[in-house]
């Protein structure tokens, strides 16, 4: 590489480029997956409260009935519920379906708005 | 690797600004990004207040018409003006396009107009695109037959199979689409990007073509095809109205079928 080739600027990208809702479903699947995976450790450790004792597992209990613990439950439906549908989605288009940029923006909006419903739905019947 | 932060040497500084006549009446903001790479310094951003009045109805218009009326050093490149070439894609109000296909009334307020994201930068909106070329050539876009044919003959197709390249042989390799994925910022190096997978599958699915076994060959990797997300701001920025994530699915359906899975 040249010396003018290498004092060459990188041009914008993130700074400048308008998130569309095609992109932002997009991050929002890595970011729910990340979200599931640390959620686990909180779903591992339930299940060791469950085996040790009748007041380990009450303690636990209580606190996932208290404000931050049913906030973090509620993180965690809504990132099973979205993965889970942008998952389905990307079955959809790996089978060359719904590529079309109208059913792709369409399919975006029912998984943000859908995710939120069920979310809301699963919270009425458990929290 | 992914780097969300620009380097040191690439961070935009504040600009100058470019007045315009006291007795204007429609005037309209142009933010425009900078390099001199004379200078040694920072990228900037400059302003030019244009009057409407006194420019075409284009944003390649108001932007010819800051290096004509302005402030002559402004570069970038052009050519056909009715979007043909693909010589004046760049960034306009945060989405890759063609300046010479948009008016400027689509855009409310100021138009901020950037290079082509995440490229590097030759001077003011001319990017370097040689990654781009050699990714294109890497692909080998033309056609490959060993079958003999006579001479005074062309390779005949069918309606049908000639369809199949509607939506394909359109692109104009302007870049737009390429430097919108941001799989393509973080991987340029070792991901092709959608312009040269539309590429790719244009001679994928030409029937004429048969080299389709070693054209797949060549794109079963990890990185060449796969760093592929379905983002989709590659159609969502096609000034063609192109499809380049429907093509990259192709590729991969078609490599997923002669594995047997589907």
């Amino acid at each position: 590489m040249s010396k003018q080739q290498a004092s060459r600027p990188l041009s914008p990208h993130l700074q400048v480029y308008k998130p569309q809702i095609t992109s932002v479903s997009s991050i929002l699947h890595r970011i729910t997956g990340l979200l599931l995976s640390a959620f686990s450790l909180l779903w591992v450790s339930w299940l060791l409260a469950v085996y040790s004792s009748a007041t380990t597992y009450d303690s636990f209990r209580q606190l996932l009935q208290s404000w931050p613990g049913k906030l973090l439950l509620l993180l965690a439906g809504w990132a099973l519920f979205y993965h889970l549908m942008t998952g389905i989605r990307h079955m959809i288009w790996d089978s060359v379906h719904m590529l079309e940029l109208d059913s792709a923006k369409r399919s975006g909006w029912v998984i943000v708005i859908g995710s939120l419903l069920l979310t809301g739905l699963a919270a009425g019947i458990w929290l | 690797m992914a780097e969300f932060t620009l380097p040191k040497n690439s961070r935009i500084r504040p600009g100058k600004t470019f007045k315009a006549d006291a007795d204007a009446a429609r005037v309209k903001t142009f933010r425009i990004y900078r390099w001199d790479p004379d200078s040694g310094e920072n990228p900037r951003v400059d302003s030019y207040e244009v009057d409407l009045d006194d420019c075409g109805p284009m944003v390649l218009d108001a932007i010819i018409h800051i290096k004509n009326q302005i402030d002559p050093t402004l570069t970038f490149r052009r050519s056909c003006r009715e979007g043909i070439c693909g010589s004046c894609a760049m960034n306009i109000a945060g989405t890759n396009t063609l300046a010479c296909t948009r008016s400027i009334s689509e855009y409310s307020g100021d138009i901020k107009i950037y290079p082509l994201p995440h490229m590097p930068v030759v001077k003011d909106l001319v990017p370097d695109l040689s990654n781009f070329y050699a990714q294109l050539e890497s692909v080998q876009p033309w056609l490959q037959a060993d079958s003999a044919v006579a001479p005074n003959r062309e390779r005949l197709q069918s309606p049908e199979e000639r369809k199949k390249l509607d939506g394909l042989y359109e692109c104009i390799l302007c870049a737009c689409c390429s430097t919108s994925c941001p799989s393509y910022w973080w991987n340029s190096d070792r991901y092709l990007g959608p312009a040269t997978l539309l590429q790719a599958y244009r001679w994928i699915a030409d029937s004429r073509d048969e080299a389709k076994g070693a054209r797949l060959d060549n794109l079963e990797d990890p990185f060449r095809v796969y760093r592929c997300h379905t983002i989709m701001n590659c159609t969502n920025a096609c000034p063609k109205g192109l499809n380049p994530a429907k093509a990259i699915a192709e590729i991969k359906h078609e490599l997923a079928h002669r594995q047997g899975v589907v």
